[in-house]
């Protein structure tokens, strides 16, 4: 049948499995949205304020879901207002694809009205990109795009159409829904090396990281925990792939990571990683990172075994596949030694814990701080709930703090640690997983991309919007207490913005919080309503995310804050 | 590790024969910090593919993540290191020299024992071409700079395995 190219893009798309799609239009994609109008019934179409929230938002679907996101912009700003939210996916390696216009071939190279080179732009943070100058190659690059976006480790693709291909006419067949790239399998000898350091160890430390969601091994991880006596930890990315409740769940370690979970990996002698890449945030100082342990690196990007950390033995290949294959060929093993010395760690855990409960008690009960916050949370909160975060202190005290029960639970920016990406990320998985949202971000983070307010009000979004309210940027403010001698260079906000009057302004209630008791009744409130629903909640300006590793530092380097209040 | 640093090395890859892969492929390079001697790009024996053949100097993690990184480029069919001992490479210089009577014969010394050719003469100045492996090209310049070098350009290094095998078909 002979199809223009506009219809190409959404008959395409929809032969691809994508029911919702994030986007604004322009002038450069009028005929794809021309199609989108007629084609209302077959494919939703979600109108963000700002293109960063349409990307932002496929994201968070893709997070929330496990389905390619998709996103939709027109040539120029438009294009160019996706790339954060394209870098963001890049980083922490999230299926999207995304779609631009631009202008007719005939103009491109002249400095067009709205012409920007968008392949260009987006080359090095795209796992591939394409710009269509004929309507012939058209479904095709669609196709191999969500291929590529779904295959193997996934990432963003880019598909610039000129206005011209839009509308030039060929013969479109519907195919089916293109299949994975088939993953290559471990080398046995690989395997059986892996069985042999995990067989020999004492104190194994399980590692994962956003690998073990996308792949879906999380039940036989947690099995294998148990099978050997060991440890689970993991990195931000890895954050509600293992039930928070889980008895060897040690939780997030690294830069702000728990001290048990921290400690553990530094005394582990064999770390086996999972769907990791031992980045900076999690290593600390690299020439100090575990260097009594053996170490384990299973991962499906052959460029990620040996890049940060060099490893003892990387195996590469389809994640689940090696890791069932290693998991069956493990000694069932009891490592008592080790079970003590977690509990030493745990044990400390919670005196930290309590030292700084005792500090707040002395403060005063009607202080709103970060765990108390998270008291209220997880009280309220069920296993289905979605919980998005901004960037900044807020981020890690939910990473710390919050309760998950089950997986693709946490939708945060990790790589590119991305302030703005909360609203838009949590709008998109509300909209994809159909569950209660709750976002959680700062006054800093939420005032980047606060006009998404009116997308969630629009699609009556089911997304709680809490701002941990410190008046500050909280974490640039905590390094220049640290380490720039309390030199707030910018970092007080002080601004007047009233974001009770803002949510109503945009349509939706909003309420502001100053006790404990006011943001447990309200938040309930927020939970019980359908739609959204804005909380602004005050919290203390100088507190600080502990534990910490100063920068350069390493585990032995670790601030937990009892120093402070000894 | 200074040693190390400082090996050389040469890799060969096929990519689609397409618009924009040389820049996907010198886009990641930059992004990743990998800093090149040489770049050449030209046509292969399959229309569908081009040859790069990039020489740079690094360790060997360099050199791995180097393979790596190109492996990932969806435009790159294969990539394989060329081993100096198992390969043949060669590069092309043209270099105009003064022709200054004073050290014509010097000239015409060098250019027949390094066994180049002069291309182009006039009265003010000569042109000589000249192939051979990085270390004869410049040692060839070495000797030529006394006599003064007006400009030259070189190709980089191209460079094929030794024996009947083919890379695309390996």
């Amino acid at each position: 049948m002979k199809l223009t190219g506009a219809q190409i893009i959404v008959e395409t798309l929809i032969e691809q499995g994508v029911t919702d799609v994030f986007g604004y239009p322009g002038g450069q994609v009028l005929n794809i949205y021309d199609e989108l109008y007629k084609n209302s019934d077959r494919i939703n179409h979600i109108l963000t304020a700002h293109e960063q929230g349409a990307a932002h938002a496929a994201d968070g679907y893709f997070r929330g879901t496990g389905k390619t996101g998709v996103c939709i912009a027109t040539s120029g700003p438009g294009a160019t207002n996706l790339v954060t939210g394209i870098a963001t996916a890049m980083l922490d390696s999230v299926a999207m694809v995304a779609i631009t216009g631009n202008v007719s071939c005939n103009l491109i190279g002249k400095d067009s009205f709205q012409e920007i080179d968008i392949t260009g732009i987006t080359l090095p943070i795209t796992k591939h990109n394409y710009f269509v100058n004929d309507v012939n190659d058209l479904a095709d690059s669609i196709r191999e795009a969500f291929k590529i976006a779904r295959s193997g480790r996934p990432g963003p693709v880019l598909i610039d159409v000129p206005k011209d291909v839009q509308c030039a006419v060929c013969d479109y067949e519907p195919q089916p829904k293109q299949e994975r790239y088939p993953l290559p399998k471990a080398k046995e000898s690989d395997i059986e090396k892996a069985v042999q350091l995990i067989n020999e160890c004492k104190r194994p430390y399980i590692y994962i990281g956003g690998g073990v969601i996308g792949t879906e091994i999380y039940e036989d991880v947690k099995k294998f925990a148990d099978k050997i006596d060991a440890v689970i930890g993991c990195t931000l990315m890895g954050i509600s792939a293992i039930p928070t409740d889980c008895e060897r769940f040690l939780g997030m370690q690294g830069m702000h990571g728990h001290y048990a979970s921290s400690q553990a990996l530094n005394h582990a002698d064999l770390i086996f990683g999972i769907g990791i890449r031992f980045s900076d945030r999690a290593t600390g100082n690299k020439s100090k990172f575990a260097v009594t342990a053996k170490k384990i690196q299973l991962d499906i990007d052959f460029a990620e075994i040996n890049k940060n950390i060099t490893v003892d033995l990387g195996v590469l290949g389809d994640v689940a596949d090696a890791f069932r294959r290693i998991a069956d060929k493990c000694e069932q093993k009891s490592r008592p030694e080790w079970a003590e010395t977690i509990a030493v760690f745990k044990a400390k855990e919670k005196e930290i814990d309590g030292v700084r409960r005792q500090r707040e008690e002395k403060a005063g009960k009607d202080i709103i701080f970060p765990d108390r916050f998270f008291d209220i949370i997880n009280s309220v909160i069920d296993p289905d709930t979605v919980i998005a975060t901004d960037v900044g202190q807020h981020q890690m005290w939910t990473a710390q703090y919050c309760k998950f029960a089950k997986t693709r639970k946490f939708v945060s920016s990790g790589g590119l640690g991305t302030m703005g990406f909360g609203l838009g990320a949590a709008i998109g998985a509300a909209i994809g997983s159909k569950d209660k949202t709750v976002l959680i971000t700062g006054d800093g983070s939420f005032g980047m991309n606060l006009n998404e307010l009116a997308t969630a009000v629009s699609y009556n979004a089911n997304v709680v919007i809490v701002i941990m309210n410190n008046g500050v940027l909280g974490m640039v403010r905590q390094w220049q207490t640290l380490f720039y001698n309390k030199h707030y260079s910018n970092t007080t906000l002080n601004r007047k913005t009233d974001f009770v009057k803002l949510a109503e302004a945009f349509g939706l209630k909003g309420v502001r919080t100053t006790t404990p008791e006011e943001f447990e009744k309200e938040f309930k409130a927020a939970f019980d309503t359908n739609g959204p629903v804005l909380i602004d909640c005050v919290i203390p300006s100088d507190e600080f995310v502990l534990p910490m590793l100063p920068p350069g530092g390493s585990m032995d380097d670790m601030i937990t804050g009892e120093e402070t209040e000894a | 590790m200074d040693k190390a640093m400082n090996d050389k090395f040469v890799i060969a890859v096929y990519v689609e024969n397409k618009f924009g892969v040389l820049t996907r492929v010198t886009s990641m390079f930059t992004r990743r910090g990998f800093n090149i001697d040489t770049l050449t790009v030209g046509e292969t024996e399959n229309p569908k593919y081009s040859r790069i053949t990039i020489s740079m100097s690094g360790d060997g993690y360099a050199r791995e993540q180097m393979i790596n990184q190109l492996r990932k480029l969806h435009n790159v069919k294969k990539v394989e290191y060329l081993d100096r001992d198992e390969s043949l490479s060669r590069e092309l210089l043209l270099i105009k020299i003064k022709n200054d009577p004073a050290y014509r014969q010097d000239v015409l010394s060098a250019v027949d024992i390094f066994r180049s050719k002069i291309i182009d003469y006039s009265t003010e100045a000569l042109c000589i071409e000249i192939t051979g492996e990085t270390s004869k090209i410049n040692a060839f310049i070495e000797i030529l700079k006394p006599y003064g070098i007006i400009e030259m350009c070189r190709t980089g290094v191209v460079a094929l395995e030794r024996g009947a095998t083919s890379m695309l078909k390996k």
